[in-house]
């Protein structure tokens, strides 16, 4: 599952309120990736802000949403965000003689990303090829970095790169 | 306002398919919306023809065809003495300063006369300039044939949309590009293949520079970005790529995953950047030929989209007669 539910909630200042708050998630079986208390940013009404970030199917958000309703937790907002984990790219240029092993490893060897397919089409020797590249991210919160990575090795080897539109 | 007195700038594809339009449905205008009109002066590269009283349209067409020129000897009248209410900007989209068409909106509208143009450079240059004056002089200036041809954009942001905030627009705004990326894409065929052929079919220009370079559809972006989402780009902001580079195999590639390349515009308030993209050939902006296409992102209604026909005659003139239908009815 690759959706990303982020929950703000605002939290009276009392003992045990996080505790009681995180239960409905774990009662149906939400994913929790990270939980941010905000003491140092009270409200005006001295409540305390809280993300939430989990992954959750869709019917099982319903009776979380609601269950935080009736401990009267204060929902600000709710959003959804698809993260990607893998991408294509396809690489146009003389990707073969400026070094395709070169590039593949200068990706690889962030430690994050790593590319998992390849396809490379060359029409004749001399003329452009062009490749089609599948990238995995450990971490989807590092794909500018990776493609800032791509674009600086495009820029060097006078390639062309074509990004998803998702991406 | 009586009549609408009208004044056409640049007498070509356009500006003559306008002329023409308004000759041939002046009897349906009149019943519908009360619109009464007079062209009251043409300008071409050479010269222009000017009559207070209204010229006859059908001859002017048929003396441009015939001598290539609306000039008529012994005008009395200089175009800058002839009184008017609209200009119709159709001179040719210039990119290094804007004109002649930046001086003909900027003069018109100072004078406190409406404008519409299909004219991107003035636009995309000078947004803002053009619109102050605009207010300040209390005319109102319109750009629908700019963007997408026929396509309600502008109009669809300003009105249909008017309870949204707008925070994104995508799309393909270059029917030419488009055109050959789809039969690059379909028939195996190079770049430079299918780029002559769009040009003997009149789909692409003898220069095609503007367009394939990516050009055209960053004008449009700015325009949009401006208009819309309130962003101050000029063109000179806009990170460009074209598709030259595109390879057969490329397009191959991509189909191998059911996608397909795209020349996409993409604005948001930041950013705007027009480079090729990889599209699913399922996703909604995936439209092939000539077709134009654009999503907006809108705060209560989501995404919507609207596609058609990117450019030619009768489709910006569609344009731009809409335009002058709405300034008709809000002047009275
Ligand atoms: N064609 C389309 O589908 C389309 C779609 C959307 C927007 N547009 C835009 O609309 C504008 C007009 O396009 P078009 O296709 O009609 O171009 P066009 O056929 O080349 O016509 C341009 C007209 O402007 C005249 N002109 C050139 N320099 C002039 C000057 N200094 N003063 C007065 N008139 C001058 C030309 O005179 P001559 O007749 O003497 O050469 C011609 O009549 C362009 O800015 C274009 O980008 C076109």
């Amino acid at each position: 599952m690759n959706k990303i539910t982020r929950f703000n909630l605002e939290l009276k200042d009392i003992p045990g309120q996080l505790v009681e708050v995180l239960e409905p998630f774990s009662k149906y079986g939400a994913n929790i990736e990270s939980v941010v208390h905000h003491r140092e940013k009270k409200t005006p009404r001295g409540k305390v802000p809280v993300e939430i970030k989990v992954r959750v199917e869709e019917d099982r958000l319903k009776k979380i949403t609601k269950s935080l309703k009736e401990k009267e937790v204060e929902i600000v907002e709710i959003d959804e965000k698809t993260e990607i984990t893998s991408f294509n790219i396809i690489l146009i240029g003389h990707v073969l003689h400026t070094g395709i092993k070169d590039t593949i490893n200068r990706i690889d060897q962030t430690g994050y990303a790593e590319v998992v397919d390849l396809s490379l089409s060359m029409p004749e020797i001399k003329e452009k090829s062009s490749a089609m590249l599948r990238l995995e991210l450990e971490a989807p919160e590092k794909k500018n970095k990776v493609l800032d990575i791509l674009n600086e090795i495009s820029e060097e080897k006078d390639l062309e790169v074509i990004k998803e539109i998702s991406v | 306002m009586n009549e609408m007195k009208i004044l056409i700038r640049g007498f070509g594809t356009v500006g003559q398919e306008v002329a023409r339009v308004l000759d041939k449905k002046r009897n349906v205008f009149k019943d519908k919306f009360g619109l009464k009109f007079d062209l009251v002066g043409v300008e071409d590269s050479k010269g222009s023809a000017l009559s207070e009283d209204g010229l006859n349209i059908e001859r002017l067409l048929s003396t441009k065809k015939k001598t290539g020129s609306i000039k008529e000897k012994g005008d009395k009248l200089g175009i800058n003495e002839i009184n008017y209410d609209l200009l119709i900007e159709c001179t040719p989209t210039n990119i290094k300063d804007g004109e002649p068409g930046l001086s003909n909106i900027l003069n018109a509208l100072k004078d406190g006369n409406d404008v519409i143009t299909s004219n991107k450079g003035p636009l995309a240059l000078k947004w803002n300039k053009l619109a102050k004056t605009a207010e300040k002089n209390n005319a109102k200036l319109k750009f629908e044939a700019t963007v997408g041809g026929a396509i309600p954009i502008i109009n669809l942001a300003e009105n249909s949309l008017a309870s949204n905030k707008i925070s994104s627009i995508i799309g393909i705004l270059n029917g030419t590009c488009n055109y050959i990326l789809t039969r690059m894409a379909a028939e195996s065929l190079p770049y430079e293949h299918v780029l002559n052929e769009a040009q003997d079919l009149g789909i692409a220009e003898s220069d095609p520079t503007y367009d394939v370079e990516g050009i055209d559809t960053a004008l449009k972006m700015v325009i949009i970005a401006n208009s819309i989402l309130g962003a101050e780009a000029s063109y000179q902001d806009v990170d460009i790529k074209g598709i030259k580079e595109i390879t057969t195999e490329s397009l191959e590639l991509a189909e191998e995953k059911n996608k397909t390349i795209k020349l996409l515009g993409k604005a948001d308030k930041e950013k705007i950047e027009v480079e090729p993209r990889m599209v699913p050939k399922d996703h909604p902006l995936s439209v092939g030929g000539t077709l134009n296409i654009a999503t907006l992102e809108t705060d209560l209604a989501g995404e919507i989209t609207v596609t058609g026909k990117g450019a030619g005659a009768s489709e910006t003139a569609s344009s731009v007669i809409s335009d002058l239908i709405e300034i008709w009815k809000e002047r009275n």
